[in-house]
């Protein structure tokens, strides 16, 4: 039995409210969206809030939308189930379907929003445990120690982002538009994070309130990729969203790729990506492509020990499920998970 | 303290609880249903699964403060609502799992029959894989799968008026027509 610490909950009804919350408590207040991730972490004390500010009253943070100058905008607390079930997602945004089709188990989906997902808190095997399991540790650099157990004599925290909606809609060059007291304001999702294990955003006390995706080039092709050790309920191990353009003279006019559960930030993998434009889908010259665009992840993409699963294993599998997510998005046969 | 008006089993209750109490230590603890099981509290094994508005979702992760004005279904809720849509007992999703032997120690099994319920609710005839899949979230020990797999199958064939597939350990009759019998036809059977 795992007992929450004591705290009120406050349900506003306006953002304006939950922003005005969030104002007046600074830091004792906690934002709650499903909840799948912050009740547990606050179960293990590694959240100890006065207040929860909860988003679940807050109408017009849900929905998907067909935006009026193409592409959609969806509501930060649509769940995760709606926003992998929903035609438009599908169609408009086919590696965000797919990431979110894979997140966590079917509850969990039902529970978990898409801006929470987002938003989600980095996440280590050695932080996301109990308190006394952690007290026996000495704790950690994250949460209430000064030692990290991922890099001996590490001062920079590790834990590693473990999203996997960031990924895809960093492929999808998604915005954000966040709303606190100075107002509103729409940040590309490349920009949120930063490599802090720590805390891993540079938005603070403001409220994501909705992802937009813009409209899809011509022969856009997207797909997700997604390595646990159970396919029932896992965060990733490591996760890869690719997108392929395919032009009308049917060569890839752009590529992109982004990984999440390697470090504290999802990052574009520009380099591999690149080393598929101009090629042609179905020629040798393509399958070379895709060779070096694995070969080039493999390279960038070192696993730590900050989540659960060894390591090298998970290092090995970086070029597989690059090819593989590659291909899929490419047949449009996503998601890839082999489990 | 904080009162909750709570809509649990078709009823409107008002539940005094600590404000930072989830949905589970309310239905326990509070109301006595203790037919929701609380395994590892912190969303892992489904154990604890309710239906909110007909949806599945963890009760132990959901804040009891914020369960109002939705709809809790929880394994107590399956017969009273049964009966009330003109049926005899028990819900068929929970009669075939006792007949399929879908349980040993039975911890898990309130979480599975719930969120094999609103599958069904939603897809009357879910093939095998979307029946796994939507059971993905509900983990059990002892068991194995497969009998509760089946007895999602066999629920399923009796409500589409179909014969349910001899399962894969029984080469020869197919059980289940065996145990179509009634208890009452079985009472008035001569002893053998």
């Amino acid at each position: 039995m795992l007992r929450l610490p004591k705290f009120q909950v406050a349900a506003p009804d306006s953002v304006a409210e939950a922003v005005a919350l969030l104002e007046q408590h600074g830091e004792d207040a906690l934002v709650i969206a499903g909840g799948t991730d912050l009740v547990p972490n606050m179960k293990h004390e590694l959240f100890t809030p006065e207040l929860v500010v909860s988003l679940a009253n807050i109408r017009k943070l849900r929905g998907i939308k067909q935006a009026e100058e193409g592409g959609l905008t969806i509501g930060a607390m649509s769940t995760l189930s709606d926003v992998a079930a929903s035609e438009q997602v599908r169609d408009g945004a086919p590696a965000l379907a797919q990431a979110a089709s894979l997140v966590a188990g079917p509850q969990l989906r039902q529970m978990g929003t898409l801006g929470g997902n987002v938003m989600l808190d980095t996440r280590c095997q050695w932080y996301n445990q109990t308190y006394f399991w952690r007290d026996a540790l000495g704790f950690c650099l994250k949460k209430d120690g000064t030692l990290c157990h991922v890099v001996a004599g590490g001062n920079k925290c590790v834990a590693a982002a473990s999203n996997d909606t960031a990924p895809a809609l960093m492929t999808l060059a998604a915005t954000l538009v966040f709303e606190g007291t100075g107002g509103q304001r729409e940040i590309p999702i490349h920009e949120l994070f930063l490599a802090d294990g720590i805390y891993n955003k540079k938005v603070r006390g403001e409220i994501l309130t909705a992802v937009r995706i813009p409209a899809l080039a011509p022969g856009h092709r997207g797909a997700y990729g997604k390595l646990r050790e159970r396919g029932s309920i896992d965060f990733p191990l490591f996760g890869v969203a690719a997108r392929l353009d395919v032009a009308a003279d049917e060569t890839v006019a752009y590529a992109s790729l982004a990984a999440v559960a390697l470090q504290a930030r999802p990052v574009l993998l520009k380099r591999s990506a690149e080393s598929l434009l101009g090629l042609r889908p179905g020629t040798r010259d393509f399958e070379r492509g895709v060779d070096e665009a694995a070969e080039l992840a493999y390279r960038q993409c070192r696993p730590l020990d900050n989540v659960p699963g060894d390591s090298d294993w998970r290092h090995e599998m970086v070029p597989v499920y690059v090819r593989r997510t590659l291909l899929a998005a490419l047949e449009g046969s996503g998601p890839v998970h082999h489990v | 303290m904080r009162v909750s008006r709570l809509n649990v089993n078709g009823d409107t209750f008002e539940v005094a609880a600590p404000e930072h109490w989830t949905l589970l230590e309310v239905l326990r603890y509070r109301m006595g249903l203790i037919g929701s099981k609380q395994g590892c509290d912190k969303g892992d094994c489904g154990a604890c699964t309710v239906l909110m508005d007909g949806k599945p979702v963890l009760s132990c992760l959901t804040l009891a403060a914020l369960a109002e004005g939705v709809e809790v279904t929880t394994i107590e809720g399956l017969l009273p609502a049964q009966i009330s849509a003109g049926g005899a007992g028990t819900d068929p999703v929970q009669e075939a799992f006792h007949r399929c032997g879908a349980l040993q120690c039975g911890f898990c099994q309130p979480g599975m029959i719930l969120s094999a319920r609103a599958l069904l609710n939603e897809n009357p005839t879910p093939s095998r894989q979307e029946i796994r899949n939507a059971l993905a979230g509900n983990l059990c020990r002892c068991t194995g799968y497969t009998q509760i797999v089946q007895a999602i199958e066999l629920a399923i064939a009796e409500a589409t008026g179909g014969e349910p597939e001899n399962p894969s350990w029984s080469p020869g009759e197919n059980p289940w027509k065996i145990s179509h019998t009634s208890p009452e036809d079985l009472e008035k059977a001569e002893p053998t």
